[in-house]
């Protein structure tokens, strides 16, 4: 199979408008003869149900929470992009587009990222019609502040809870269509598997979280928009129910999975404690506008800090080491976030690690409230910094805060073409559950704006191209594939339930995580990706002997669901070693440590790696094979990325 | 730190529950009140027996999916967090604590200390949303909003939905989840044109759930994670009477 990603023809900035009126409608009339299921409700869910819905397709949503509106997304902070240049600061569609594709380290298809930049300003005019209390000025415009990777002031926020607003204006859209009988919203559902006829996706096949009610559901399309797989790592700053098993399994029925070891470890979270830790807490980006990164200048201060003999605020300005300012003068405080992180990684490793673990660099934030005051800072991060208080017991405005690099987000997932469309056809990727925009980093404020773009803008129009050609016709639920597919998902359920061993999911899960951050995480080499292929493989044998899955089918079984999960996230960490091993450069949140600059940046390899990695499932246990969509170049100029 | 937790245990909707004590040991300070319960499951997974079912999910105090009436408090004893965020600093070696669910007719329960909040999701789809379609709207700088204005309906909007302040009520009255959603949807310009018939189909959704009125106490607003304030119930209230007084017309006209 040869991947075609099937970017339209003509200039980068017309490839959109005119692909839209190339692509196939359905009439008004035959928009309700069409089924299409969505599963997963954040941004990206959220707003392409409650979009379908307005249009007049008959839509069935599916989410494992117990409502549409507690789907990760909720959790984002710091704001969204858009190309609005409102501050009339030089910003433009083309500046969003090149900040993106640079920033993602030139991994990312440039027709995507053009269109992403385009529908941008669309989205930020929906959500404030919608009611999304955005941050505004004294007279009444809306507000920005700036992010990393930029230079212009563009990201629209609503205090530090700017996916909780974006997020509860999609599910009141959502509601909307709900209410009106064109959505059919089903909660507490987990989607198991999905269901092929002919290679085109026809359905899915769920668990009723309440009940253990294994069904099948049809329909014309299926939307995944299932978000990342950070929590591979075990640590991340996900929620404790994000998993990749919707896109695993998927990905196991002939969607072919993009860039898997391209994951984005965020600078600015709170440090790990101990081992009873269950998740990570990011401190939104937004915070480094205003907060200065610094370690200590020698060992010594440094393990003064850590034994607790001296205090952060008692170290002399001349014994600080701003090292991001110091090594980027152009950008400082807001270079990228791989920059950052591994900035903080290398500060640790010379011993000017602190706080107990030594893990920890310091975000001071006492210059931000010399110059604009305690009450001036507070109502910009004031929500962020009770939060670190709560966590930490320490107080930031009196003490810097201390933070550490934690997995944030995977710009990694299943392939899509330019419509969002998988290599299952019918079978459509949005949000953070597709691999495309982003590159091999993601820069901040632009998940929102991707989540939303797919949802609200992109597959309203791509979507009717393939319905319009399937023609409305029902599909056939007595077609033996419904129930073959179940069956399966029945047989893999009884497969878990029948583990009785020693360990808990939980401890396998934990140990995945150990695997993955050592050797997968921050910096990668060729010794120790082998060394942990070979870890993951005898986990994954033991976890199929020892684990331990309580309880029964019929009800509410968490300990179950978590079994399933933990099962996909070792298959998939498997997958990521081959990827990671495989890209033998370095690029975005990928660092090899065999391709770096003399000055320890990252070391691309364009010549033989400017392609995007897709691969394809090939049977249980058995290699998968890499397809490769070569990236073409025509309005960026590939170049090594330099923030001093 | 060694505990004794007094756990609210029922398998389901149909079957009553009983209170079960698990000790809980070797508890970090350090560890959020969550984190805590998933050493006890462990510890119970281990010996085979079926782990404590509670809700949680982003574990940052956003999400709204934890809940756990906690000592006699929704989400414990301290004000404006909610029980992920609540850490084992907060008590102290050797003492018992006593979990339960959330406790109201409108929100059965699961399994333990999970409940049924379905009835939330109800009360939005009656109304809690501006009707426009993707597409076709201003520019997000064509209406201007007083920042003050702007900022009072963010207030309103930081309304989470998860439950505590029914849990706290005596009268298990969900009146202040409702109200926030129409202070928020009220105080800007573009809630304005179905204000009045969304203070209504919201209402009238919340008396058929079920949920009691509003008692004037305050133990909402007291326990509430995200502080939400007992002045948007008298905002609602205000439209309520206004609507039902002077602008009921406006209300019969339900297509979307």
């Amino acid at each position: 199979m040869t991947l075609d990603a099937k970017i339209p023809q003509g200039p980068l900035a017309e490839k959109w408008s005119k692909h839209k009126f190339d692509l196939k409608l359905v009439n008004p009339a035959n928009k309700r003869k069409y089924d299409i299921i969505i599963v997963g409700t954040g941004l990206a869910g959220a707003s392409a149900a409650a979009t379908l819905g307005e249009l007049g397709y008959n839509v069935k949503a599916f989410c494992f929470q117990d409502s549409p509106r507690r789907a990760h997304s909720i959790a984002a902070q710091g704001g969204i992009n858009a190309a609005k240049n409102y501050q009339n600061d030089g910003d433009s569609v083309f500046r969003l587009f090149y900040d993106t594709i640079k920033g993602g380290d030139y991994r990312a298809r440039e027709s995507n990222v053009h269109r992403l930049a385009e529908v941008s300003v669309n989205i930020i005019d929906q959500c404030v019609a919608q009611g999304v209390p955005f941050a505004r000025e004294y007279g009444g415009l809306l507000d920005n502040r700036s992010f990393g990777g930029s230079q212009v002031s563009r990201t629209f926020y609503a205090r530090g809870q700017t996916g909780q607003q974006l997020l509860l204006g999609a599910y009141s859209a959502l509601n909307r269509q709900i209410h009106a009988g064109k959505v059919k919203m089903y909660t507490r559902h987990e989607m198991l598997d999905v269901v092929t006829i002919d290679g085109h996706a026809k359905g899915i096949v769920t668990r009723n979280m309440l009940t253990g009610a294994i069904d099948t559901h049809d329909g014309h399309a299926v939307l995944l928009c299932t978000g990342g797989y950070s929590n591979v790592f075990y640590l991340s700053t996900n929620a404790i129910g994000s998993n990749v098993t919707a896109a695993w399994r998927a990905h196991k029925r002939g969607a072919f999975f993009g860039n898997p070891c391209y994951t984005q470890i965020h600078p600015t979270c709170i440090p790990v404690t101990g081992d009873h830790q269950s998740k990570l807490t990011l401190m939104s980006e937004s915070l480094r506008n205003d907060g200065r990164v610094w370690a200590p200048k020698t060992v010594e201060i440094a393990e003064q800090l850590r034994k607790g003999t001296l205090k952060a605020d008692q170290v002399k300005e001349d014994d600080r080491d701003y090292f991001l300012e110091r090594k980027y003068p152009a950008f400082g405080n807001l270079v990228p976030r791989d920059v950052a992180s591994r900035n903080a990684k290398e500060m640790v490793e010379e011993g000017k690690g602190v706080g107990g673990s030594g893990f920890a660099v310091f975000l001071d934030f006492a210059d931000a409230i010399k110059r604009l005051g305690e009450e001036t800072v507070k109502a910009k991060y004031g929500n962020l910094f009770d939060m670190y208080i709560q966590i930490t017991d320490e107080n930031p405005y009196k003490q810097p805060m201390r933070i550490y690099p934690a997995v944030h987000y995977t710009m990694g997932g299943l392939w899509v073409d330019y419509n969002l469309s998988t290599t299952i056809p019918g079978l459509y990727a949005l949000g953070e559950c597709n691999f495309s925009d982003h590159g091999a980093n993601r820069l901040g404020a632009s998940a929102l704006m991707q989540g939303l773009s797919d949802g609200y803008f992109v597959i309203p129009y791509t979507l009717g191209d393939y319905l319009a050609k399937i023609g409305p016709k029902k599909v056939d639920t007595n077609h033996p594939a419904f129930a073959a597919t179940k069956k399966d998902v029945v047989d893999h359920v009884n497969k878990l339930l029948a583990l009785k061993g020693t360990k808990t999911t939980n401890e396998y899960h934990r140990e995945l995580g150990h695997i993955m951050w050592e050797y997968c995480g921050m910096a990668r080499t060729d010794e120790g990706l082998r060394k942990a292929k070979g870890l993951i493989q005898a986990l994954k044998a033991d976890f199929w002997k020892n684990a331990i899955v309580t309880g029964e089918n019929e009800e509410v079984n968490a300990s179950l669901e978590r079994a399933g999960r933990v099962a996909d996230f070792i298959e998939l960490g498997e997958l990521m070693i081959d990827d990671a091993l495989m890209r033998k450069e370095s690029c975005g949140g990928h660092f090899r440590v065999e391709s770096q600059t003399a000055d320890g940046e990252a070391l691309r390899d364009d010549e033989n790696f400017a392609f995007v990695a897709a691969w394809e499932f090939k049977g249980e246990n058995q290699p998968e094979e890499l397809h490769k969509e070569q990236l073409t170049f025509e309005a960026v100029h590939l170049s090594q990325r330099n923030y001093a | 730190m060694n505990l004794t937790l007094k756990v609210w245990r029922q398998k389901n909707a149909q079957t009553s529950g009983k209170f079960v004590s698990y000790k809980a040991e070797n508890i970090s300070p350090d560890m959020s009140f969550l984190e805590m319960l998933d050493v006890v499951n462990e510890s119970l997974t281990h010996k085979g027996d079926e782990p404590i079912n509670f809700d949680h999910d982003c574990r940052e105090g956003i999400c709204g999916m934890c809940s756990l009436y906690i000592n006699g408090h929704p989400h414990g004893p301290k004000r404006g967090i909610t029980t992920c965020q609540l850490h084992m600093r907060t008590f102290h070696d050797g003492e018992t604590i006593t979990i339960e669910p959330w406790r109201a007719e409108a929100f059965p329960i699961v399994k333990d200390l999970a409940v049924d909040r379905s009835a939330f999701d109800r009360i939005q789809q009656a109304g809690g949303y501006v009707s426009v379609n993707t597409g076709g709207v201003p520019d997000g700088n064509a209406i201007p909003i007083p920042k003050v204005i702007a900022d009072e309906a963010f207030n309103s909007a930081t309304c989470i939905g998860c439950g505590a302040c029914v849990a706290a009520c005596k009268n298990a009255s969900a009146m202040l989840f409702v109200s926030a959603k129409i202070t928020q949807l009220g105080l800007l310009p573009q809630g304005q044109p179905e204000r009045y018939r969304r203070v209504q189909s919201m209402v009238a959704q919340m008396d058929e759930e079920g949920f009691g009125s509003c008692t004037n106490t305050g133990a909402c607003e007291a326990e509430c994670p995200k502080e939400i304030k007992l002045t948007n119930i008298a905002r609602m209230n205000n439209d309520y009477f206004s609507a039902k007084l002077f602008r009921e017309d406006e209300v019969h006209e339900q297509g979307h």
